[in-house]
């Protein structure tokens, strides 16, 4: 569990995952024989075979605060980077790339209906000058948590996607196959799956993977969702950006035989998996997800078992499909 | 050449008048309009073959005609984002000929409560072209002939400028003259369609051109007029170009901004941030295209944008073209 604390403690929001990049880079560099960096920041493993090509994505940033305005106290604005509602961030600490600490309040009394534009962080700072001396318009933050475990299930900011990118690299140390695989560690998911449409655009895969969390529909009066944390690795059917290949889907049942699984059908959200299906002439794409509670707070919580079994068919997928 | 630009009409999907007006002005080595209609501009490069493309959109937003009425008033829809309260009154032209239209409303007296109380919404207004039967109105237009506003660019006050369709045609006036020279490495340079309506446009032009770098000139929101709170204004009319970090549509290219930044400060160019998060640009799809572009943004901060008149500052935009300029003159080695 080390490295998945390691990898959610890591900075990483939309657009700026270069701290959290460096990290997945050592870790999956004896796995691969190339590693580049493309425009957009995805991070690409290859391991090299002559069989089919297979394109493994998890995306590596998470969700964040972004500085729109210092005003002349020193207080900062924020907009969100990704789906982040006010309550998600009010009281809660917040950290910036350089070091630079911070708390998200709010204006006044809180109203029924919380406006992003009356949130503010305050970072210390006594007035403008101080402030623009430790951050600068377009700085982003994330927020600070602990890393903890409960029982057989952990916690943390971040959990989405870090745990799937954790699974990924879990899976590379494991795989033993010789197809062409790419290890893609991808960006700004949490704002459109953009980075994986320009990865998948250059690999041009036979068969892709996204490899993502998704939420759970069983904790008290939750949405009704079939994902219930615990119950297994989750096989991507449906989500807002794609309707997995039904090939693969059927393909992945047969290979979790022995392992527990589930079936995911996901109203809103997407995955990486939305932009790299409609790349170029098309690519047949599947998902596996991770069960996970509270997304995008900062207690996303999965479970270890969960998380073990994806590895597991992960593994399977690249070796037998 | 930016009031010219400014009085032209160019409703996104109907670019044609300002498409021939710039293949007019335009200098490059090699010109071509593509399927979609963008005017791609080309200048080899004098040392290297690596592609820099610069954008601009020509279309700006206005209205499409749906419907004659019996009593031969055109029913209109908007084609891009506007807001339906600004429309009541406005002259307008309509069609390739330029007839002239109001767009018309109920009158006050008449208006039930009601609908005095609510705001306009586009379904109850009309264009009045003068015509007193849909015969005579169907002879003068078709269903899906355009509409544009009708204002004429001017300057006015302490330096400041309006117009239509600033938006961005500022951003093609500046493309031209940045065509006017070769650069040491591929210069693209895009005069898009229809960005108003999702930059399909830049798309296409991206897809075929595949850039290493591109650069997106852009009319951008300015809210520093009426109760707006500081940090909720986007940019403020006079504080310069505007160097977008990121909106809906893009996250700029770290590197990039840095470089715009840079320059800016070297040559002493003033500049602002964006506010805000609001908007998209070409730069969306161009990012995104292929394999992935380093891409930034430079918009010169327009108000009232995307109505009959917006308004900018000359300063601002003597700023965008300086930043730009020199901008170009280094931006090689980022390549």
């Amino acid at each position: 569990m080390k490295l998945l604390e390691q990898l959610c403690l890591a900075y990483g929001p939309s657009g700026a995952e270069g701290c959290v990049r460096e990290q997945i880079k050592n870790e999956i560099a004896p796995y691969a024989d190339e590693i580049s960096v493309d425009a957009l920041g995805n991070l690409i493993a290859h391991k090299k075979g002559s069989g089919k090509k297979i394109m493994l994505a998890a995306h590596m940033d998470e969700i964040g605060l972004m500085v729109t305005y210092i005003d002349d106290k020193g207080f900062l604005r924020f907009a969100q980077v990704g789906w982040l509602p006010p309550v998600f961030t009010i009281n809660r600490q917040v950290r910036f790339e350089n070091g630079v600490k911070g708390v998200v309040a709010y204006e006044k009394e809180m109203e029924k209906e919380l406006k992003q534009a009356k949130l503010f962080i305050d970072i210390g700072a006594k007035s403008r000058e101080e402030a623009e001396s430790m951050v600068k318009v377009g700085d982003c933050a994330v927020m600070v948590s602990e890393f903890t475990e409960m029982n057989d299930r952990v916690t943390c900011k971040a959990m989405d996607n870090r745990a799937g990118c954790y699974a990924l690299i879990k899976a590379a140390q494991e795989i033993n196959s010789s197809n062409d695989i790419y290890y893609v560690f991808t960006t700004q998911e949490e704002i459109g799956l953009r980075g994986a449409k320009t990865a998948a655009f250059a690999i041009e895969p036979d068969l892709a993977l996204s490899v993502d969390t998704t939420m759970t529909g069983d904790t008290p009066e939750s949405d009704k969702m079939a994902v219930t944390l615990g119950g297994g690795v989750a096989i991507k059917v449906m989500d807002g950006s794609i309707i997995t290949n039904s090939y693969l889907r059927k393909r992945m049942i047969e290979l979790a035989q022995g392992i527990p699984y589930q079936l995911e059908v996901l109203i809103d959200g997407g995955t990486d998996g939305g932009t790299i299906h409609t790349s170029r002439g098309g690519v047949m794409t599947g998902g596996i997800s991770i069960p996970t509670r509270y997304i995008h707070s900062i207690t996303e919580t999965v479970d270890k078992n969960d998380l073990k079994n994806a590895i597991t068919l992960i593994k399977r997928f690249c070796e037998e499909v | 050449m930016l009031e010219t630009l400014s009085n032209l009409n160019g409703v996104s999907g109907s670019e044609d008048e300002v498409r021939s007006f710039i293949l007019s002005k335009i200098k490059a080595d090699e010109v071509t309009v593509d399927v979609m209609g963008n005017i791609i501009a080309f200048r080899k490069g004098l040392k290297s073959h690596k592609k820099m493309m610069v954008c601009a959109h020509m279309d700006e937003v206005g209205f499409i005609i749906s419907e004659i009425t019996d009593k031969g008033f055109l029913k209109f829809k908007s084609v891009g984002g506007i807001d339906e309260r600004v429309l009541i009154s406005k002259h307008v032209t309509v069609g390739p000929d330029k007839l002239p239209g109001v767009i018309a409303v109920k009158a006050v007296h008449l208006q039930e409560k009601e609908e005095r109380e609510k705001p306009v919404e586009e379904k109850d207004l009309a264009i009045d072209i003068g015509a007193e039967s849909k015969e005579q109105a169907q002879k003068l237009v078709k269903i899906g002939d355009y509409a544009a506003f009708d204002t004429s660019y001017s300057l006015f006050g302490d330096r400041f400028m309006k117009g239509k369709a600033l938006d961005d045609r500022i951003g093609c006036a500046c493309l031209l003259k940045l065509l006017e020279r070769n650069y040491d490495f591929d210069f693209y340079g895009v005069f898009s369609v229809c960005e108003e309506i999702g930059g399909t446009g830049a798309k296409v032009a991206a897809q075929n051109i595949r850039p290493d770098l591109a650069l997106v000139l852009e009319g951008t929101t300015c809210s520093d007029v009426y109760k707006t709170e500081p940090h909720q204004q986007v940019t403020r009319l006079g504080d310069g170009v505007c160097i977008p970090i990121r909106d809906r549509s893009m996250v700029a290219n770290r590197e990039l901004v840095d470089a715009l930044i840079a320059c800016a400060e070297k040559n002493k160019i003033k500049w602002q941030y964006k506010h805000t998060t609001a908007g998209g640009t070409d730069g969306g799809a161009i990012h995104a295209s292929g394999a992935g572009v380093k891409c930034a943004v430079l918009a010169v901060p327009t108000r009232y944008i995307h109505s009959p008149v917006g308004v900018a500052s000359v300063d601002d935009y003597e700023a965008f073209l300086l930043l730009t300029e020199k901008f170009m003159e280094e931006v090689g080695g980022l390549i």
